[in-house]
């Protein structure tokens, strides 16, 4: 239950040692932390950080897909891709309202988006180039996510693991959307299937990289794993997306751009390649193709929307004193 | 790509206030929490609540409140507040027998 | 894959054409009138097609065009909220165009469904209204066009669900629930701008200034209208007239906005007489399928 983002909990006494203990061992004992709970300053800190970096994920994954709902094929097409948009905005507002829980408004953390200093998922910062974007991201980039989301419904902050349920039971809409897509091209002409097997070697890589850099240089992990505001490491998470996307590509008879990818019968895992983490710097610090795009574009929004939200306030006040003069 | 020129909104800008949406899934069905929103008033908050959280028809009725409305029990409360009740083992129906052969009660 | 519809009549046919061709070649009299009137002389106004099909390429065009200008909208709405909520109106609107199109596939009877009919026809055999082509203009000019249309369409709907006709009455009764739901969303919104700030104001008053000139479109009679009453769907236009000025003026004067007056009106757009936007709109709706003809998606 969010408590009023006017009232944020008082400054607890700096980390007491025996608040941290008791605190350790609730999370130990798979308890639920709830907003007005006691809870360390660095778990605050660092729950707001990745629910917020979550969140504007989802906003900004919102770009590359509305790209194409005026370009969508058919009509369904059309319907499904506008709702999956729709549905991401949700997402984003979700999340969002789980930080409100913690004190922290929404407008402060769009603003560290929109200058640029807050991050959120690098795969959205690669171009749509073609319809057959549409169900690769659903595949791919919904299905990681949906990977990565599953375990955190099961996260220690009451708010966000319950965001987390809400949104695991749309994503899943999304990905079948995506891999229905895919598996109609596949199916399609030549010109069809050349386009999504190009969607597939530019979104494969990328999307190995949303679950974020290896554990070994992941300095995070090991706290936010402790106090279960993650449930597993990141490595552990991308060898479950790929070990469920490699029977799904052989199914509808495409390949995955990596010649590394072979199966460990004796780990049962699908082993991959070595992936290019200087790549995935250059974009998560804002050098990858669409970067300066994506904000450009959240910035104009928010912009041209000023008058909007300010004219919303402005009249919301003159009813309130037309009912109280009533 | 052009250099931004376009304004930027005002900083310090009022943000919209909260409101916590409450769904009833069918009828007779208790309310439950289902998240919050941003709205101006009360029937702008209604219509986002049925766009934010009824839009697959998980709801036949919303309630909205503000935010700043809901008093919450303080976790220090957690004893003091809910242990009396669950001492109060009469008031759970477990705590009376049932004969022996009384199948359906 | 769909003829143009107005080939037949756009092209005289191939006997007159080779009569031309003949004539220009075997260098004919200039006194001959009658040859030279029959070969350039054509109608002022084609036949209308059948008047049923035509009456549901309005409805479906009308929605379709203002469903995909909606959904242009999203992710670059004012506020998350607003973009869910404009999502839902351009979800129902295209989920409407699609029900009508397909029935006036039906009843064209030459196997074009939806798709083939939102895809394929060139922009003058669209039969929409020109206000639902405009481009969005800034958030009050889209607010304020949806309301327009809204009422009108909540009007509308009302009279095709008591009509004769079955598959229309009950796409109508669907479709009063969701205008319903439209027409509160959006007269709030026009409301709320026309009585917010001077700045909000200012710029919902200009954009009904610019819109007004499409307002007399939308209760246009002809023709097909007169037809279909003939067939069970009849719809009093001057009674939708009153009832929408009624309501329209309602919502305006709470939004402290007058109605305009003096306007120059535009229309065209029922027979296929669009604005320049019209094209653009359908070379990006239309792209893909039509680059790859045939295929499934
Ligand atoms: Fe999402
Ligand atoms: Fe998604």
């Amino acid at each position: 239950m969010a408590t009023p983002a006017k009232t944020p909990p008082p400054a607890p006494p700096a980390d007491d040692p025996a608040l941290v203990a008791a605190f350790e061992a609730r999370i130990a004992a798979g308890e639920s932390i709830e907003p007005k709970d006691w809870m360390p300053a660095r778990y605050r800190k660092q729950l707001t950080r990745m629910m917020a970096q979550h969140a504007h994920s989802e906003i900004v994954g919102m770009l590359p897909e509305g790209n194409w709902i005026t370009r969508a094929p058919t009509l369904r097409r059309k319907m499904s891709l506008i709702a999956k948009v729709q549905d991401e905005a949700g997402h984003g507002l979700y999340i969002y309202c789980g930080t409100e829980t913690l004190g922290v408004e929404r407008d402060e953390l769009v603003e560290q988006l929109h200058d640029g200093r807050a991050k959120y998922s690098s795969i959205f910062n690669y171009p749509t180039l073609s319809w057959a974007d549409m169900g690769v991201i659903g595949w791919f980039v919904d299905g990681a996510a949906i990977v990565n989301q599953t375990v955190l419904a099961k996260a220690s902050y009451g708010p966000y693991a319950r965001a987390m349920v809400r949104i695991c039971k749309e994503e899943n809409f999304h990905k079948r959307q995506g891999y229905e897509i895919c598996a109609t091209l596949a199916k399609g002409t030549p010109a069809q299937r050349a386009m999504l097997q190009d969607a597939i070697d530019r979104f494969w890589w990328p999307s190995l990289m949303m679950f974020g850099p290896s554990d070994k240089d992941s300095p995070n992990s090991a706290e936010l794993l402790r106090w279960r505001v993650k449930r597993k490491t990141n490595d552990e998470l991308r060898q479950r997306f790929v070990n469920l996307t490699v029977p799904q590509a052989q199914a509808i008879g495409v390949t995955l751009p990596d010649p590394d990818l072979r199966f460990n019968e004796e780990t049962k895992n699908w082993e991959f390649g070595e992936i290019d983490w200087a790549e995935f710097r250059e974009v998560i610090s804002g050098n990858g193709p669409c970067n300066r795009e994506r904000l450009a574009a959240r910035n104009a929004a928010h912009a041209e929307g000023a008058w909007v939200r300010e004219a919303a306030l402005a009249h919301a006040a003159k009813r309130h004193r037309t009912t109280e003069a009533a | 790509m052009a250099p931004d020129n376009k304004p930027k909104p005002a900083a310090g800008e009022e943000p919209w206030p909260l409101w916590e949406v409450f769904t009833q899934g069918d009828q007779g069905k208790p309310f439950e929490h289902a998240g919050s929103l941003h709205a101006t008033d009360a029937e702008h908050a209604l219509q986002n609540a049925r766009d934010v959280y009824a839009r697959r028809g998980e709801a036949v009725n919303l309630w909205v409140v503000p935010s700043a409305a809901i008093t919450a029990s303080a976790p220090g409360d957690a004893g003091p507040f809910f242990d009396p009740g669950n001492e109060k083992a009469y008031r759970h129906p477990q705590f009376y027998k049932v004969p022996r052969g009384v199948r359906v009660f | 894959m769909s003829e143009p519809t107005s080939a037949p009549n756009a092209r005289p046919d191939a006997g007159d054409a080779g009569d031309v061709e003949d004539g220009e070649a075997g260098g004919i009299a200039a006194g001959d009138a009658t040859t030279r009137e029959r070969s350039v002389a054509g109608v002022r106004r084609k036949p209308e097609q059948d008047p049923l099909f035509e009456y549901l390429l309005r409805l479906g065009d009308d929605r379709l065009v203002l469903g995909h200008r909606l959904s242009e909208w999203c992710g670059h709405g004012p506020i998350l909220e607003e973009d869910i909520a404009t999502a839902n109106v351009a979800l129902d609107l295209v989920g409407q165009a699609a029900q009508l199109l397909k029935l006036a596939g039906v009843v064209e009877g030459k196997d074009r469904d939806e798709d083939a009919l939102a895809y394929f026809r060139e922009g003058v055999e669209y039969r929409n209204c020109l206000m639902v082509e405009q481009p969005n203009g800034d958030f009050g000019y889209t607010m304020l066009r949806q309301f327009l249309f809204d009422a009108h369409s909540l009007l509308l709907w009302e009279v095709l669900a008591t009509g004769q006709h079955p598959a229309l009455a009950a796409i109508a009764a669907k479709a009063i629930k969701e205008t319903r739901y439209h027409v509160r969303h959006s007269s709030e919104w026009v409301i709320r701008l026309g009585d917010g700030t001077g700045e909000s104001h200012a710029r919902v008053a200009r954009s009904l200034l610019e819109l007004w000139r499409f307002t007399d479109e939308l209760f246009e009679r002809d023709a097909v209208d007169d037809a279909v009453a003939k067939l069970g769907v009849v719809v009093d236009t001057a009674g939708l007239r009153s009832r929408w000025d009624t309501m329209v003026e309602d919502v305006l004067t709470r939004a402290t906005l007058a109605v305009p007056t003096g306007i120059a009106m535009q229309s065209g757009g029922r027979r296929g007489r669009h604005t320049e936007h019209l094209g653009h709109l359908l070379a990006t709706m239309q792209i893909v399928a039509r680059s790859h003809p045939g295929a499934r998606w």
